[in-house]
């Protein structure tokens, strides 16, 4: 397929799939018992003040009629304005958004960094000792909660060696949560472990693939050193799909950084999310799903487009 | 001849399934897991017949008691036995997990059958949909749907159905494409069998080795997914309580502390989602079938 006809029919999906969830998001919020006035007046109100509660938000207009309203507000940009902390939801994300892409970059920085020489060495030692030992290992981490697994580390780091504080940097900007960095490493560490645990696994997958082919056997016929091969030729083919699975990741991602912001008290956008949904302060619920949901579609898209550029098929046939 | 044709039985579901059975059985790590979930299930559902301790009501004479021969795992904060609590707990976790982890597979496996036999535009909704469910993160929706209800067993079984049906809807899809152009497919319809036909008497038998190895993916994802559920504050109300809860109760307790409540349900958790995933891996490599990573 010809690549500016592939791009247009990918960016028209991934628009599909922003419409779709912004449905599944609004009627999730909104179709549920309860309902908003309930949660912010409380079980005291009356029946009249949540009714002119419900008027003065709209919310008692047909759901249709909001949602379309919704999508048009959407459009210039405006979440909303939260419940409870009186201030323009777009404007709450934009302060803590940048704090939570720092402590995921950070995480699947280490994450990759860490997998992928660990994938590789498995795949050259396969069904040795240390390839049996690593995949234990990544089981054992994927299969632990992210709660559990930070729990631990601070039981073992801060309580017991007290090398690390338990707290996350805190602090408004950027500079402030990098003024600390002693502290950031807990919490990127317990986002990174699973990250680790699967991505090693997709990278000892890929370069066992990468080994099998016909260019390998060549390349060491004519007499390169395995490593040669192994750093030239079979890392650059073995990286692209993995790469591409990023895209797919971000979710988990952000998944995990709910839980570590909450866990280590990080004042970014899960910590954002975590106080909004003990308050019902849905148009921060709805902004945060929206805002996340958004960055993995554009993230997927990103892995696609990256993956189809830098084809390791055409890369294979130029060696 | 007509008649011949239709009732002539679907092909055999697994051709060769003995000898991947035989290969799953030289799996050693499959059958360790295999063996750890045999194991887990007595320790859950025999064990308390055995090591019988009461679980509804509290004993304010023994709490926070440390590991003793008396209390072999120590008390909690309300006096309740933490081994016999464990294995409570493990029962609620298992029979949620396996629930939901089967009802996100039965799910997936409907939706990803008929998008991809249906084809065409209705094939791209349905997928679009699978792509937007998979952009919103489970653990955000599950901790909305905390906000605004505290469901029972069975509305929470549903509710991790229905936030974790979409990967096995992607491999069924798949799945489908390559098989919906068969012959015998092509034959049926020829003959005018209907599509509801086509998929439930040819497809899906033909799809069994990988709706089995993501149903066993799907179980052990169910079962870890379900350890956050009380951390979220969906969880099962005391005096009932599942391994994740155990794990949120004790979370405190092991500040000051009383690991003993922590590093049980834990481990629990551990190794029985790595005895899951252990067996899926097995079960995908004597299938040879395409699955997660």
């Amino acid at each position: 397929m010809d690549t500016a006809l592939y791009l247009t029919r990918r960016l028209l999906q991934s628009l599909a799939v922003i419409l779709i969830v912004t449905v599944v998001v609004f009627c999730l919020l909104h179709a549920l018992p309860g309902g908003p006035a309930r949660g912010i007046l409380g079980p005291q109100a009356t029946n009249e003040q949540i009714a002119a509660f419900n008027h003065e938000q709209g919310l008692d207009r047909p759901l249709p009629v909001q949602y379309v309203y919704y999508l048009h507000t959407l459009l210039r940009g405006d979440l909303g304005t939260s419940y409870t902390l009186n201030e323009a939801v777009s404007r709450l994300i934009e302060q803590r958004l940048p704090k939570t892409l720092v402590l995921t970059v950070l995480s699947a920085l280490v994450g990759l960094v860490l997998a992928i020489p660990l994938g590789m060495w498995q795949a050259v030692r396969r069904n040795k000792p240390v390839d049996y030992v690593v995949t234990t290992l990544s089981f054992v981490a994927y299969s632990t909660p992210v709660y559990f697994l930070g729990l631990l580390l601070i039981l073992v780091f801060t309580q017991t060696l007290r090398w690390f504080p338990s707290q996350a940097p805190q602090g408004d900007t950027l500079s402030q949560v990098f003024s600390n960095p002693v502290a950031l490493v807990l919490p990127v560490v317990t986002g990174a472990a699973s990250m680790i645990a699967v991505f090693s696994r997709y990278m000892r997958a890929s370069t066992l693939d990468n080994l099998a082919e016909d260019y390998v056997r060549t390349a060491r016929s004519g007499g390169s050193r395995p490593f040669a091969v192994l750093w030239r030729h079979v890392f650059r083919n073995s990286l692209t799909p993995v790469i591409a699975m990023l895209g797919y990741y971000v979710p988990v991602l952000f998944g995990g950084a709910l839980v570590v912001e909450q866990l280590f008290n990080y004042p970014g956008m899960g910590l954002l999310f975590w106080s909004a949904a003990q308050s019902s302060d849905y148009p921060v619920l709805l902004g945060c799903v929206l805002v996340i949901s958004v960055a993995t579609v554009i993230g997927t898209l990103l892995a696609d487009i990256v993956q189809r550029i830098v084809d390791p098929r055409v890369k294979a046939e130029r060696t | 001849m007509t008649a011949v044709l239709q009732t002539t039985p679907a092909l055999e579901p697994v051709p060769g399934y003995r000898l991947s059975l035989r290969r799953f059985a030289r799996n050693r790590l499959a059958l360790a897991g295999l063996v750890a979930v045999v194991l887990f299930l007595l320790f859950c559902f025999v064990g308390p017949l055995i090591y019988s301790t009461d679980q509804t009501h509290t004993d304010l004479t023994q709490v926070n008691l440390a590991p003793s021969g008396a209390h072999l795992l120590g008390t909690d904060a309300v006096g309740h036995d933490e081994l016999g609590r464990l294995m409570y707990g493990g029962k609620i976790s298992l029979l949620v997990g396996l629930a939901a982890g089967v009802l996100a597979t039965v799910i997936g496996t409907l939706w990803g059958a008929v998008a991809g036999y249906a084809g065409g535009w209705l094939d791209a909704v349905m997928m679009r949909i699978v792509d937007a469910g998979i952009a919103i993160p489970a653990l955000f929706i599950l901790l909305v749907v905390s906000a605004i209800t505290t469901p029972d067993t069975l509305g929470l079984i549903v509710i991790l159905g229905l936030v974790s049906w979409l990967v096995p809807s992607r491999l069924v899809r798949a799945e489908t494409l390559t098989l919906k152009s068969r012959d015998y497919v092509l034959t049926l319809r020829a003959i005018g069998g209907s599509h509801g036909r086509a998929i439930g008497r040819h497809i899906l038998p033909n799809s069994v080795s990988t709706i089995v190895v993501a149903a066993t993916f799907q179980v052990a994802d169910a079962i870890l997914l379900v350890a956050y559920v009380s951390y979220l504050g969906l969880g099962v109300q005391p005096p009932s309580t599942d391994w994740g809860g155990m794990l949120s109760a004790g979370l405190t307790a092991a500040y000051s502390g009383r690991w003993w409540l922590i590093v049980p349900p834990g481990l629990a958790i551990i190794l029985v989602v790595c005895a899951f995933n252990a067996i899926g891996d097995g079960l995908r490599d004597a299938f040879d079938v395409r699955g997660r990573g």
